[in-house]
């Protein structure tokens, strides 16, 4: 009912700005999938955290942060610059170095989950919480030391190449490569937690955890695991935003991870479907919002997405596509 | 050597104790009932058992190895099923993920595909909704296939607590036979049950539980006799 009501507020605010010009109104829109495909990919793991011992992580927009961080040395290990052209061996190590950010990203996550979380899991639920707040800001503060306070340049390494549509819209190559590698990372992620069996396992602790260890699974190994995955989908996040926007900074997390945050809650947070969808709903609504589509413009942008989350909060907690938690 | 023994446990939530010095031992092959009312500690003893609890003092030992201290999914590969109270079924999950689920610590797919069959033999009505989502089972089919998931970590002694709770009398009955053929195949049975007079019925022996301390135990027979379990248990 309610989202209805959201939808529909949109739908009349959008209609005559698409109509006036809609070649700009596609250009949003394009914009505002390829924010939301790295929203979608951040929210995943809050998601996934909050299914699995209802913890909200917030440290985890840090997380996809370090991710974009750790990436710069290794694009200069790896000898990539700006201005090379860029050939299959350049695609070929950025995959690489990808896939190396998203392993050691999970490890750190891991990591943090043993020292920080792990003791206070019997703990009442505001420790965990605390702890995570401060965990962010010591992951902040150290990138605040290893790269200081101002923006970070991060290199150019996507071609600029635009397919044209239609009028002035065009498409760029690095929409499409941020879309399709969220594309691809939720449908891996959708095949591993429904088909394997630590998939299973995941499903099964985050559903009831006395249950899961009655069937012999080691509860410490899939929240370990949780943490593990939830940490990978974000640091590709972290790499696709710095070859996206070409600038990162050390506290780029905070509102990042607020509004993925937003993004799982308005999916119905634990539901990673709906966290996938309420991203680029996130980065849809605050596209429209920077584009002056929506009432007060671009110095509100934020507001819109926050306001949606109340919203959210207050009419339907569960969701879009929130299940009817029992509660426990 | 006994398959289980439990020896004097105390076992506390917090500051409340609800095992006092509990003991009791189960031989390869038997049903033993657990009975008593409401709070007496006959889930708290099963939850000792399979490692969800841990005593604060006293030993659980199965096959003479003290088990007592280990994570649950360490009992479930030492051989114990549990079938907790309130069935517990993966509620969002399939009934054959349940059942996939209750074979995690097995490897051997060919005896897990057969170990189905069997369960699904136990109880057609499994078979017909394998592919549903188990929140969506009525109560009795979610027994079964709580007893079923249970079952699938082909465990040497199974935990059964109050599977009849809830149930129309005609699924009772059916319950109450699948746990007499599942003994018959081999598998050690604890029953929990406040239905005593059916417990007592199927099983060999039984202990009586009072407020966290064993106050009775005695063969089957000996119990339905009692003058004491026939006044508190047996409404007789
Ligand atoms: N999670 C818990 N926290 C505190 N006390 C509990 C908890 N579970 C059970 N108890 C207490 O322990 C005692 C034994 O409970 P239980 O083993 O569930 O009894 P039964 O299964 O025989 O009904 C009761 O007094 C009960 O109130
Ligand atoms: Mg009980």
């Amino acid at each position: 009912m309610f989202l209805a009501a959201i939808f529909l507020i949109l739908a009349v605010v959008l209609t005559p700005k698409a109509a006036t010009n809609f070649p700009f109104f596609l250009q949003i829109v394009i914009y505002g999938i390829a924010d939301g495909a790295i929203f979608a990919l951040i929210a995943l793991g809050y998601t996934m955290v909050y299914g699995i011992i209802e913890l909200i992580n917030f440290a985890h927009g840090d997380i996809f942060t370090l991710g974009a961080f750790m990436s710069m040395p290794l694009i200069s290990a790896f000898g990539l610059s700006e201005g090379q052209s860029s050939g299959v061996v350049v695609w070929l190590l950025l995959l690489v170095i990808t896939v190396i950010v998203m392993v050691i990203n999970g490890g750190v996550n891991v990591l943090i989950e043993r020292v920080a979380y792990r003791p206070l899991r019997h703990a009442p639920r505001l420790a965990p919480l605390i702890t995570a707040v401060g965990v962010s800001f010591i992951l902040e503060g150290i990138m605040y030391v290893w790269r200081g306070a101002s923006n970070v340049h991060y290199p150019d390494l996507l071609p600029d190449t635009r397919i044209p549509l239609i009028g002035s819209a065009s498409l760029g190559v690095k929409d499409i490569i941020v879309i399709v590698t969220a594309i691809v990372l939720v449908v891996l992620l959708t095949i591993f937690i429904g088909g394997t069996r630590l998939g299973k396992a995941m499903r099964a602790t985050a559903q009831d955890r006395e249950a899961a260890q009655l069937m012999g699974i080691d509860i410490n190994r899939t929240i370990s695991a949780t943490f593990f995955i939830g940490a990978v989908l974000a640091g590709a996040g972290g790499v696709i935003f710095g070859l996206y926007f070409n600038s990162v900074r050390f506290d780029l997390g905070f509102e990042a991870g607020l509004f993925a945050f937003t993004a799982a809650v308005f999916g119905g947070i634990g539901n990673l479907q709906g966290a996938a969808l309420g991203g680029l709903f996130i980065g849809l609504v605050q596209a429209f919002a920077t584009a002056n589509f929506l009432p007060g413009g671009a110095a509100v942008s934020d507001i819109w997405v926050f306001m949606i989350l109340i919203i959210v909060l207050v009419f339907r907690p569960t969701g879009l596509l929130g299940m009817q938690v029992p509660e426990k | 050597m006994a398959l289980l023994e439990v020896e004097t446990v105390d076992t506390y939530y917090g500051r409340v104790q609800a095992l006092r010095g509990v003991s009791l031992t189960i031989d390869d092959g038997e049903i033993v009932t657990l009975i008593g009312s409401n709070g007496a500690g006959k889930t708290t003893t099963l939850r000792t058992i399979s490692g969800l609890a841990h005593p604060a003092r006293g030993h659980v030992r199965l096959r003479g190895l003290d088990i007592g201290g280990l994570a649950p999914d360490r009992v479930v590969m030492r051989g114990i099923g549990h079938a907790p109270e309130g069935r517990r079924v993966f509620a969002r999950m399939s009934v054959r993920d349940n059942l996939f689920l209750g074979a995690y610590v097995r490897k051997d797919a060919a005896g897990i595909r057969s170990d189905e069959e069997r369960v699904f033999g136990f109880f057609p009505r499994l078979r017909e909704r394998r592919n549903q989502i188990a929140g969506t089972l009525s109560g009795g089919e979610q027994q079964m296939l709580a007893i079923g998931r249970a079952l699938m970590s082909r465990p040497k002694l199974l935990l059964l607590d109050e599977p009849s709770l809830g149930l129309a009398p005609i699924l009772v009955d059916t319950i109450f036979q699948v746990i007499k053929e599942i003994n018959s195949q081999g598998t050690t049975i604890l029953l929990i049950e406040q239905n005593a007079a059916k417990a007592l019925q199927v099983a060999n022996r039984g202990y009586v539980l009072e407020t966290g301390r064993i106050v009775q135990e005695g063969s089957a027979k000996a119990l339905l006799e009692s003058p004491d379990v026939q006044r508190a248990y047996l409404g007789i």
